[in-house]
């Protein structure tokens, strides 16, 4: 359609008129005119909702809104083909068939190898065995191996060594989707662990044998401590409602030695309606910081963030400090189990703060315990009921633990951004379908692509500069505060307004850091090179007696070389200047690429669109703030975010 | 970039063609000038009530008075006080914590100084036109907005020296009432009358604008820190009294020790500089969307959690930098 009109979301009398592209995979806006001809691309699996808004004497508006929280003003001139454009949308953006995603057609140019070799670089197996497993308490179990047990588990399930297959079958009998406590981490230091499961259905007086036979064992399992916690995230009304439907929790009366404990975290709906109220506060055009404060509390979200950190928080002291095992669910043991038993992990092993570990710890309690991935993020067409933004909150969680431990976490922010982006864009494989069973039945590893290798590959974009693996502040378990005066929990602009650079600081202190490192790599490597260079001629100018030329020659080199040597040592101005040149220091750039793509079919498909989908104005001089009012003279307004300096720093 | 009081124009309407005379003085050739009161219109007009007002539009036409309103510095006490115990309240609540901060209206406060802050640099920067700044008396939000303007336009005020130079010139020799507003901050039992977080508020807004572009400043946070602490209470003379006659009469440059004169010894300067600094040539415009504001945890919650971790990252980047 041409014609469209691409509105800046903060100022709404600034357009940009171009063409809009409707594909199998994206819609792509393209910039009329002008050298660059700036893409934004939108992947379908992307869209969230679309608005049509009423008809203007400008055309008529339709709003794009994404999941990753870009939100997209176009003006079409011709109702006819808003009300086509939307139509289509509408089923573009809501796939019947897995086959629909992008995903299956996505073509990053690898062989059959390669792609192998990139599922292959997670492997839980080896995490285990990290762990210290199998020993004297815990071991593999094979009892699921055909999801024969439970069809949301994986084949592999890890339980103590004292469980037999009657126990874990007569147990998952007991628990809501037969969702059997299963290990989650184990402690090698104290063999503390945590394990997670579905609630048991107890209803008000129901008993299972099995089931308290496999919460001995797991206690027994950690011979240091008498008793073991459950904890049970839910509040205690919720939990208790469930008992009228046959299921609930755990009697302490039944269960021996269990310390019981409810956490109290809201359930999927009620987060679904806390993100949709803080996006509505993010939208308020030019908002009071009251409004804005005011909307933020109104929603609920840092509470519900503050919620799932402080059940992490809980579980780590139990098992570093306490050296008790824990026991962990809620209804089914796919939302706020995976949540809280993610958070716990990363305070207690250092090394899932590592990208590798990271990218291991969501495979682990994420993708192979089964969080329905399809269902909550919406690959398919489904319930809009069953959408919520469990991982966000996950994610938020590791974002707030990073702004207090700067140098605890070996990624950087924009790792959390990219992967909560592509749990949303299903151009990879990892976060499709509800459980391991169907990943494996629709065949996922033979028909796409890993995202963590194609995230390995770049992995120089998502470091952390203050990391270093010897600091004290990365080892060992991370010991956060509670209260939100001692912990200052933060409204993340750079997820929930990520594509308005303007609101973000305009230098990016992780950017001009990682530039600094490198440059200082490639001296390092310069340095060594040199240092070679000169211990050889120095050798070979004692073996050369005879040839009086060539000695002369190489003392003139030695001279060339020590004057270099110096020049290198005595100009740290230099220095700068070439950081200012590095590409990568452009300090407003943050995670998007040059965006000017040529739509060739190559491109269409190898193209990260996560790179080029910025419809953020940043590469111009964009004036977001001098809005002429009315009445005689250019009065500047109040939201001065002003980009016009980006044109010199990207200079 | 003008400073001034009210005039006194008074119920009658009075004019002074001195004044109008001197203002017109700094007006480029054919172009507007434009008066920022930070008043709200209701305010500056019932100044006149007691004398003050404003500059009507009939004696001044080649100005264009704008009203960016600040408020005013009684106000500010409370909101310091209320800030300071929303930060103290040990509470878990979340909604508790949120809705009081709200009810502070600190970050409000920022907002407002910075936007009106911002408003005066445009008409510097982008109309290229001269501007007046006055409140009532021209010794708080006046220098709010003229000192933060100079941030904002000229990168020599964010070097150190040109920071201190800039302190001095823009409040201690224009005539900020330190004894008054620093007298006790907030925990203070006694109300008094004439306090203010006034400086508080301008090293606030500083570190907004530090945080939005650090690299642009050649010093850290923790200078700042430094300076809201000697406003209050300090072994050296320099922000004692409330303008240069006081200080002259007491024979303060005589008697007392300068603050400069020990923060600028390089062994202490160390300390205070910013690792990341790249001298720019650039007017920063910093965003004042509420997304973009945040609370001053260096300065709030100051004793509230251990630093550790922050200083280890600042150490971190030191480090970085230093081996390279």
């Amino acid at each position: 359609v041409e014609n469209v009109r691409l509105l800046d979301r903060l100022s709404s009398r600034k357009a940009t008129l171009g063409t809009l592209y409707l594909t199998a995979t994206h819609v792509i806006f393209v910039e009329n005119g002008s050298e660059t001809r700036k893409e934004t691309w939108v992947l379908h699996s992307q869209i969230s909702s679309i608005e049509k808004q009423a008809t203007t004497a400008t055309g008529c508006p339709l709003l794009i809104r994404c999941k990753n929280f870009q939100v997209i003003q176009l003006v079409i001139p011709q109702e006819r083909d808003c009300h086509d454009v939307y139509i289509s949308l509408i089923r573009l953006a809501r796939p019947v068939k897995y086959e629909e995603l992008y995903c299956f057609s996505f073509n990053p140019k690898l062989d059959k190898e390669e792609r192998e070799e990139g599922w292959k670089l997670v492997n839980l197996n080896e995490e285990y065995t990290r762990m210290g497993i199998p020993n004297t308490y815990w071991q593999i179990s094979d009892v699921n191996r055909d999801y024969g047990v439970c069809d949301s588990y994986p084949t592999e399930v890890y339980v103590p060594k004292s469980t037999t297959a009657h126990i874990i079958v007569g147990s998952s009998k007991f628990r809501s989707r037969r969702r059997f406590p299963a290990l989650s981490y184990y402690c090698k230091h104290n063999n503390a662990s945590i394990c997670r499961s579905s609630q048991p259905l107890s209803g008000f007086s129901a008993r299972c044998l099995e089931d308290e036979q496999m919460l001995q064992a797991i206690r027994k399992a950690n011979p240091a401590s008498d008793f073991l916690y459950v904890v049970d995230t839910r509040p205690k009304l919720n939990a208790m409602a469930n008992r009228a439907a046959g299921k609930g929790y755990e009697n302490e009366d039944n269960y021996s030695n269990i310390k019981f404990q409810f956490i109290g975290i809201e359930n999927i709906h009620v987060m679904r309606n806390s993100l949709q109220k803080m996006l509505e506060v993010c939208e308020l055009k030019s908002p009071s910081m009251s409004d804005f404060l005011w909307g933020l509390e109104n929603s609920g979200w840092l509470k519900h963030i503050k919620a799932i950190m402080d059940a992490g928080i809980f579980i780590a002291k139990a098992v570093a400090e306490e050296g008790v095992s824990v026991l962990v669910h809620c209804s089914d043991g796919w939302d706020r189990t995976a949540q809280v038993c993610s958070v716990a992990s990363l305070l207690l092993d250092p090394y899932y703060r590592t990208m590798k570990g990271f990218m291991v710890l969501i495979e682990k309690d994420w993708v192979s315990f089964g969080h329905k991935f399809n269902h909550r993020y919406g690959n398919l067409d489904g319930d809009p009921k069953e959408i919520s933004p469990v991982i966000d909150q996950f994610i938020e969680c590791v974002w707030q633990l990073m702004e207090q431990f700067p140098c605890a976490f070996e990624f950087n922010e924009r790792f959390l951004i990219h992967i909560q982006h592509h749990i949303y864009s299903c151009q990879f494989g990892n976060f499709l379908c509800n459980s391991q069973k169907e990943r494996r039945e629709l065949k996922i590893q033979e028909r796409t692509y890993s995202l963590w290798a194609h995230m390995w590959k770049n992995r120089a974009d998502y470091l952390n500069p203050l990391y270093r693996s010897d600091h004290s502040q990365t080892q060992g378990t991370l010991r956060p505060q509670t209260a939100p005066c001692n912990f200052l929990y933060k409204f993340w602009s750079g997820m929930y307004n990520r594509f308005e650079k303007g609101l973000h600081p305009r230098q990016s202190v992780t950017d001009y850091l990682m530039a600094v490192k490198e440059e200082t790599q490639q001296l390092e490597e310069e340095l060594e090179i040199l240092a070679e260079r000169l211990a050889n001629l120095q050798k070979s100018q004692l073996n050369d007696n005879n040839k009086v030329k060539i000695k002369q020659q190489d003392q003139s080199k030695q001279l060339g070389l020590s004057t270099s040597n110096n020049s290198l040592a005595n100009t740290p101005q230099e220095y700068s200047n070439d950081l200012k040149s590095f590409p990568s220091w452009s300090p407003s750039q943050g995670d998007e690429e040059d965006s000017a793509l040529i739509l060739t079919q190559d491109n269409l498909k190898s193209s990260d669109p996560d790179l080029s989908a910025n419809s953020d104005q940043e590469s111009g001089v964009e004036d977001l703030s001098c809005r002429s009012p009315s009445g005689g003279g250019c009065l500047p307004s109040e939201d001065s975010g002003k980009d016009s300096d980006e044109a010199v720093f990207l200079a | 970039i003008m400073r001034s009081s009210q005039p006194l124009t008074g119920t009658n309407g009075r004019r002074c063609k001195e004044d109008e005379k001197l203002i017109n003085a700094t007006l480029r050739p054919g172009k507007r000038g434009y008066i920022i009161d930070t008043r709200s219109l209701n305010v500056a007009q019932q100044a006149r009530a007691k004398g003050g007002g404003f500059e009507q539009e009939v004696h001044y036409p080649q100005w264009r008075r704008i009203h960016k309103c600040i408020e005013r510095f009684n106000i500010l006490q409370e909101s310091l006080i209320k800030l300071v115990e929303a930060c103290n309240d040990q509470s878990h609540n979340m909604d508790r914590w949120l809705s009081k901060l709200e009810a502070s209206n600190w970050l409000t406060h920022i907002k407002e100084i910075l936007t009106a802050a911002c408003l005066a640099a445009q008409c510097i920067d982008r109309e290229g036109a001269s501007v007046l700044v006055h409140g009532t008396e021209g010794t708080d939000s006046t220098l709010q907005v003229t000192s933060l303007a100079q941030i904002i336009l000229d990168p020599r005020c964010r070097t150190i020296r040109g920071f201190e130079s800039l302190v001095v010139r823009e409040w201690l020799q224009a005539g900020h009432p330190f004894q008054q507003r620093c007298a006790q901050s907030a925990y203070s039992n006694s109300k008094q009358k004439w306090e203010a977080p006034v400086f508080l508020l301008f090293l606030d807004c500083v570190w907004q604008i530090l945080r939005q572009f650090p690299c642009s400043f050649e010093f850290n946070e923790q200078f700042l820190i430094m300076l809201f602490e000697h406003a209050y209470a300090s072994q050296f003379g320099t922000f004692l009294g409330n303008n240069e006659n006081e200080r002259s009469k007491l024979k303060l440059p005589q008697k007392t020790m300068s603050l400069w004169s020990w923060v600028n010894r390089s062994e202490e300067l160390s300390r205070f500089q910013n690792p990341l600094f790249e001298a720019n040539s650039l007017v920063i415009w910093p965003s004042v969307a509420p997304q973009s504001l945040q609370l001053w945890e260096g300065v709030f919650l100051r004793w509230n959690r251990p630093s550790k971790f922050l200083d280890e990252a600042h150490e971190e980047i030191i480090n970085i930098i230093k081996y390279n």
